[in-house]
């Protein structure tokens, strides 16, 4: 009844937020690339340890708003002035100035829905499971423990060398974990 | 005398910690997530049964107004506007505040407003659910209410988008939805926390469902961090934006004491007035309720009525303003319209708004009564009744208007207090729903402002040290 499992990589608990930033930095510097930490909250100085570059969830947002701009424009121009004229108060049937607060709302609308739909796809959220969900220790990482992971399918990954490596930059209960 | 200056230099060299006792993350986690987890007692029954039932006012009204029409309100010749958009305007004012602590505040790096927030962009979600009530309601043919969006109908007719009440639906549908998804981003990783601690599987699935499977990636809270920061810049023009559109569907029309150029900015103030009232009065009951006071300190609660202090002024300056623009315009509606105001058949209403609004928070330039609780609360109190018969002035204007022929009183009938009184019960039932269910104060945000989530914190360089 064996199943075989493949190894999803290395966990390894830190005991503070200073040990994981220390611990990341250094892995950085060796040259890992598909390492991962894991905290409560949003640790300050982890994205430049870690070596991440920029998010990209901006650009998602410019594109939301400038979809939401064309949108606003397009829906009082086309339906005031092209689909059913309207003669109000005889003035012309299409003006920008009466235009601009409906366009406004809907540029911060879709620029809303780019940054928060764009912020899960580039999380690939939602995720109902990871491997990591097999460590009973791991749930603790919502609450008040640090975690930092080295994924198998990283280069430089060797699981006793690596293993090594987190023990003796601080990490305890290193452990494989399983796919 | 000393003493009190030593208390305010001590105060701005060295500000009282964020959070106060001895918590460190775990103490936090458990704090907050026992609200949630802690089985039904019999206060927070007794509360939703009370507040259930002005709901269920709420819904009988509404039911009632449906089958008969508006006919059951007060509304009359002149007055052919009248609790609906008090009601209304009342509503989305006192959401304000929440998007403002939430926002501008964030925005400004101030970051106290981290045990509050959560709170008040809840009590902004469920403040413009009751304002969406009314507009959906005042209609008169509910059947029809889908007209004020532009969706293809029979009659091959579009929405009128000169329309103030237009630009309105648009302001405030894009604010509750925008709002709604600023508090869910918020929620995600304190959703998971609980998800986490989750003892049953009714919980699990729940939590785990809504929480969309965060686990506190490093990469995440990356993304995370910008959105939520992109998100705080958006909600702040829109949050000035709504009420200043709000103000339109009055100034663009061209009746005396409504048509002012003063109303956009003058309802924006009174707005995030009225929601600091509303925060408080709903914070210093649950901070005791449920042991929040080492995170809602005295310190936060004193900020706030800063802000009420500020904003009550601004609002006492726009009434003096108006009343001058309306003798210096030298129109004679204009001059009628606010004498009549103040000594017309309506000047209890008028003597209410102004004792409510413009005195009641000069109190807080004393600091012994601006960090008393009991002042405090019934100060906020004061605040809502006089910041809803703001609205009830402005609105009752119409009820002398060009011709003294067709001049009327409006007398409100039973089916405008019950539908008043039944919002009360809708926002305060969502309200301790949201207390039962969901995390108050935003937990991962809270240990984020701790002095040991700084990775250079003094007390790891000491560890290293050694």
């Amino acid at each position: 009844m064996s199943e075989i499992k493949k190894n999803w990589g290395v966990l390894a608990e830190f005991a503070n937020p200073a040990e994981l930033l220390n611990a990341a930095q250094k892995l950085n510097d060796l040259g890992y690339k598909k390492f991962e930490t894991w905290s409560p909250f949003p640790i300050h100085g982890m994205d430049d340890a870690m070596g991440l570059s920029g998010s990209k969830v901006p650009w998602l947002t410019l594109g939301g708003g400038l979809t939401g701009l064309s949108i606003g424009l397009l829906l009082q121009w086309w339906t005031g002035a092209v689909d059913y004229p309207l003669v109000i108060g005889g003035k012309p049937y299409f003006a920008w100035q009466y235009a601009l607060p409906v366009t406004f709302e809907l540029s911060i609308l879709l620029s809303a829905f780019g940054t928060v739909f764009g912020m899960f796809a580039l999380n690939l959220m939602p995720r109902p499971y990871h491997p990591l969900d097999n460590i009973p220790a791991f749930k603790r990482v919502t609450d008040d423990k640090f975690f930092l992971s080295i994924e198998v399918s990283d280069p430089l990954f060797d699981m006793e060398k690596t293993k090594t490596l987190l023990s003796e930059l601080g990490g305890t209960d290193v452990t494989s974990v399983e796919e | 005398m000393s003493d009190t200056n030593d208390i305010y230099q001590k105060d701005s060299i060295f500000p009282p910690p964020l959070v106060s006792g001895k918590h460190d993350f775990h103490s936090i986690t458990e704090t907050i997530c026992g609200v949630v987890e802690k089985p039904f007692n019999i206060n927070w029954l007794l509360a939703i049964g009370f507040s259930s039932t002005f709901l269920l006012m709420l819904g009988a009204s509404i039911g009632y107004l449906f089958w008969e029409g508006t006919g059951i309100w007060g509304l009359n010749n002149p007055v052919g506007w009248g609790w609906a958009i008090v009601n209304f305007v009342f509503w989305v004012g006192i959401g304000h505040a929440g998007t403002l602590i939430s926002a501008v505040l964030f925005l400004f790096r101030q970051k106290w407003r981290t045990a509050i927030n959560r709170f008040a962009e809840a009590m902004t979600i469920f403040a413009v659910i009751c304002a969406l009530v009314f507009p959906g309601i005042h209609v008169g043919r509910v059947w029809a209410a889908y007209w004020m969006l532009p969706i293809p109908n029979q009659m091959a007719m579009w929405p009128n988008f000169r329309s103030p009440l237009l630009w309105d639906v648009f302001a405030v549908s894009t604010y509750f939805t925008v709002s709604l998804l600023f508090w869910y981003v918020g929620l995600v990783p304190d959703l998971a926390t609980l998800r986490d601690r989750a003892k049953n599987k009714i919980a699990f699935w729940a939590y785990g469902i809504l929480s969309l499977g965060w686990r506190g990636a490093n990469r995440h809270w990356q993304n995370y961090e910008r959105a939520y920061m992109l998100l705080a810049g958006l909600a702040t023009p829109l949050v000035l934006s709504v009420h200043t559109i709000v103000s339109f569907d009055f100034a663009v029309s061209v009746i005396p004491g409504w048509h002012t150029t003063i109303f956009p900015p003058y309802f924006v103030a009174g707005a995030i007035f009225s929601g600091f009232a509303m925060v408080l009065t709903l914070a210093i009951p649950c901070r005791k309720l449920f042991g929040l006071e080492d995170f809602i300190t005295l310190r936060h609660i004193e900020n706030m009525n800063k802000v009420i202090l500020v904003t009550g002024t601004l609002v006492g300056y726009a009434y003096a303003m108006e009343f001058f623009i309306a003798w210096y315009s030298g129109a004679p509606y204009e001059g009628f319209a606010f004498i009549n105001r103040a000594f017309g058949p309506y000047w209890w209403a008028y003597l209410t708004m102004v004792s409510c609004n413009v005195i009641s928070p000069q109190f807080f330039w004393s600091k012994r009564l601006r960090t008393n609780l009991t002042v405090t609360f019934i100060l906020s109190i004061f605040v809502n009744i006089g910041m809803w018969f703001e609205r009830f002035v402005i609105t009752m204007s119409l009820h002398r208007d060009f011709l003294p022929s067709s001049w009327d009183y409006y007398t409100p009938t039973i089916f405008d207090v019950s539908l008043l009184l039944g919002s009360f019960g809708l926002f305060f039932t969502l309200f301790i729903l949201f207390l039962k269910f969901l995390p108050a104060v935003a937990i991962s945000e809270v240990k984020g402002v701790m002095p040991q989530a700084d990775p250079h914190w003094e007390g790891y360089a000491q560890k290293e040290a050694h």
